[in-house]
């Protein structure tokens, strides 16, 4: 009796590991599902939506100008912040001051974010350009509340972006 | 991780981590510095750096034949990918490999209370 239990226990450690793992994989390089906190991202996402964000478009480096994505925070490595990528690297984007409007170019390797609710957004207009390696991944659909159940939509906040990409 | 690392006697370690300018490549550097630390740069834009919250300063140990901290400034944690704990190949380089601060390369002690 006792070498029934001892087999059985073990079968289940040994389903418990192989689910494990295939989660993690999942998790890892498939995607992932975010709860959202915070106003910076209104009226896209609000505080307790619930997002997937897909892993492959990071691994595969196709994220893109207007994606919305969770990167780890350049401060705090415990944190995560949802943004939308307004530059990547070479672009000219505007750094908007109470005063003044300057320009930056965004440096290899880095991306410009900034939140959708841009009065209410600790974003890279505050901290700069954030390295293309914290970001986790790219949110691609909203999951929660039913009534919004869908892709997200584009930025509702006019962008004058040039791109290093464009040829004019 | 970083916490862990913040001991007493400043465990200084090689960590492998994603290069802040090319999100491809990996690199392996020696941290010398956590945040809130004070590092004289070698070769940076400016002389004396405090290195800011959630970041560290890490440096090649050959220095002026090394992409680091002394060319794009403090990197964050978020980057680290992991820490380089033992050469493994080739077999005559097995080694674990130790924290150490290079000779001179290290935080500045200020002190905090001068009569």
């Amino acid at each position: 009796m006792f070498r029934g239990l001892l087999g059985k226990t073990l079968g289940f450690v040994g389903y418990t590991i192989q689910y494990g793992c295939i989660a993690h994989c999942a998790f890892e390089y498939i995607g992932e599902f975010v709860v959202c906190s915070g106003p910076s991202m209104e009226p896209t996402i609000v505080s307790h939506d619930i997002v997937f964000s897909e892993r492959m478009s990071r691994h595969l480096y196709k994220i893109q100008k207007g994606d919305i994505v969770i990167a780890k925070s350049p401060y705090d490595p415990a944190m995560n912040i949802c943004k939308r990528v307004i530059g990547l690297e070479g672009d000219k984007v505007s750094t908007r001051s109470d005063i003044f409007t300057s320009h930056t170019y965004v440096p290899k390797g880095h991306v410009w974010l900034e939140g959708d609710n841009l009065r209410n957004s600790t974003d890279s207009r505050s901290y700069g350009p954030i390295p293309y390696g914290l970001i986790r991944g790219r949110v691609c659909l909203k999951l929660w509340p039913p009534h919004t159940f869908g892709t997200l939509g584009e930025n509702p906040n006019k962008q004058n972006v040039k791109s290093f990409k464009d040829s004019d | 991780s970083c916490h862990s690392l913040r001991a007493r006697q400043r465990l200084i370690t090689r960590g492998g981590e994603w290069s802040p300018r090319n999100p491809q490549q990996k690199i392996i550097k020696r941290v010398i510095g956590l945040e809130g630390d004070f590092i004289r740069t070698m070769g940076y834009k400016n002389r004396y750096v405090k290195v800011p919250d959630g970041h560290f300063w890490i440096e090649g140990d050959h220095h002026g034949h090394s992409l680091d901290s002394n060319s794009f400034g403090p990197v964050s944690v978020g980057l680290l990918h992991g820490r380089a704990s033992h050469i493994i190949w080739p077999p005559h380089r097995w080694q674990r490999i130790s924290p150490a601060l290079p000779p001179n390369r290290g935080p500045l002690e200020i002190n905090e209370d001068q009569e």
